[in-house]
């Protein structure tokens, strides 16, 4: 679903490759986390994967093809919500629908509406974003984000600035969403329980500049509760990557 | 709640008025300093000029300078967000433009154009595009970068993150740029008329000075100053009716 080809890429105000010769692969349907400390990169990698950033050389394919001029390719959820407060959540929702034109009115009201209902917030359309709790208002921009009728989901950390509760609940949620939609999503974390609670396999970012990210499986299957993550294997899993995280803010 | 919240100021400037009524009976020299009441008593002897003949022409200046000054002010915020090399060229010449003592030039605005509206309307151009260009501009200046980002992700280009983002962020900015705007308008309109008019509240107020009628030079004033307190609290109005959101920004 997504491919990265020793893709290389350099900020311009660095003296040195952040990515330099990344190659990694999605199948299509998987949910896969990479996880890595604070400014080690791994923004940098969705970054590079919606075009925000120009690779400076490699390639980078969706669905088999380049994603060189093409565009909604990919839904971008980004860390914060984002929703326009002069627009109440259908307005919002209608948004990147609008953008991609070629859609009626009626046609886009009805998509928000049927997507605002599958999220769980039927009937909160007509308000403002101002007026929906931090779970609600994540639940509205993942919404917009499925409105761009992509089949790959980039969410940058989209649970983090949430209290401890909600983002739990947030994460079941999600895991369920998923399963019923059947997209691919990349998710990016710095939180590893997130990761491997979410994920099928998880990718850390060893080292900057980014070479190669790692890959461990999670061994759960799902439907997954929040019980597995008590299992010795997940346990286990998560001390090694704990450790290996460590070593990297160490080093 | 709101009521209380003007109380204490109403209540000082009624203090004031009293205080000023006091030390101009105390003097009662009204060529110099008339009373309220004074004033109040000659703007109502004078209503007739200044109503049909002197007002409506300061509103004729204020209006078409305010219309050009929210047209180029908008221009420039414009062309100034959507080109860098823009920004670098007028930034700085609308900056200094503003170091100009207009008060100075208007004298030849009136060697320029005569004793015609447009002295006037140049002069209160002059003054009032600056606000709006500026805070208009910081107004586009707001929309957040994530935000721009997103829109791109979804495909948008320029023209759809400009209509879509930047102006309506922009809006609360342009409606503080128009309070700011109004009273700048009346007060420039004014300055220009003092310096070369025929007919306009501020030609009336300096030619009360020259008969040493002190409650004369005053009445216009306060009518001015009215009309500005009348015209801001219309454009308050309208802004809480349009901008609903402005609190969570």
């Amino acid at each position: 679903m997504l491919e990265f080809q020793s893709v290389v890429f350099q900020y311009d105000s660095e003296d040195f490759n952040i990515i330099d010769g990344l190659s990694f692969h999605l199948e299509k349907g998987e949910f896969v986390s990479v996880i890595g400390p604070s400014g080690c990169g791994k923004s940098t990698i969705f970054r590079l994967t919606n075009q925000l950033l120009p690779r400076r050389s490699g390639e980078i394919l969706v669905d088999g093809k380049s994603i060189d001029g093409r565009r909604g390719y990919c839904g971008y959820m980004p860390q914060r919500d984002l929703l326009f407060p002069w627009r109440t959540v259908n307005e919002n929702l209608r948004l990147p629908m609008e953008i991609r034109g070629g859609i009626s009115r009626a046609e886009m009201d009805k998509r928000a509406a049927e997507t605002l209902e599958h999220v769980g917030l039927a009937g909160w359309g007509d308000k403002r974003p101002e007026e929906l709790s931090g779970g609600m208002r994540q639940r509205a921009a993942f919404a917009r984000t499925l409105l761009t009728g992509s089949e790959l989901l980039l969410l940058d950390e989209p649970f983090s600035a949430l209290d401890f509760l909600t983002r739990i609940t947030m994460q079941e949620w999600l895991l369920d969403q998923w399963e019923q939609d059947s997209k691919t999503v990349l998710f990016i974390t710095h939180d590893v329980e997130e990761a491997i609670f979410l994920s099928g396999r998880v990718l850390v970012v060893e080292d900057t500049p980014i070479r190669k990210l790692h890959s461990f499986e999670v061994p759960a299957p799902y439907p997954r509760t929040r019980a597995c993550l008590t299992d010795p294997k997940m346990l286990e899993l998560r001390e090694n990557l704990i450790s290996l995280l460590r070593k990297e803010v160490q080093a | 709640m709101k009521k209380n919240a003007n109380l204490p100021a109403l209540i000082f400037m009624f203090a004031l008025l009293i205080v000023w009524q006091c030390i101009a009976m105390g003097m009662n020299a009204a060529y110099i300093l008339p009373s309220p009441t004074q004033v109040l008593v000659r703007l109502w002897e004078l209503r007739k000029p200044l109503f049909t003949a002197h007002l409506p022409a300061t509103m004729l200046c204020t209006g078409v300078g305010l219309a050009i000054s929210i047209a180029l002010g908008l221009l420039l915020a414009i062309v100034m967000d959507a080109s860098p090399s823009a920004e670098k060229m007028l930034y700085p010449l609308i900056v200094a433009s503003q170091t100009i003592p207009t008060t100075a030039l208007a004298p030849l605005f009136v060697l320029w154009f005569g004793y015609t509206i447009w002295s006037k309307v140049l002069v209160t151009v002059l003054i009032t595009f600056f606000p709006i260009a500026m805070t208009v501009f910081d107004g586009f200046r707001s929309a957040k970068t994530d935000m721009v980002d997103m829109l791109k992700t979804f495909g948008a280009g320029k023209k759809e993150i400009f209509l879509k983002l930047k102006i309506p962020a922009a809006l609360p900015y342009f409606f503080s740029a128009l309070k700011m705007a109004i009273p700048m308008s009346i007060i420039g309109a004014a300055i220009g008329e003092w310096l070369g008019a025929q007919a306009g509240l501020g030609y009336f107020s300096r030619r009360m000075m020259t008969q040493l009628d002190g409650a004369g030079v005053f009445a216009p004033i306060v009518l001015l100053s009215v009309v500005a307190m009348i015209a801001v609290g219309i454009v308050s109005w309208l802004e809480k009716k349009i901008i609903t959101w402005r609190s969570s920004l």
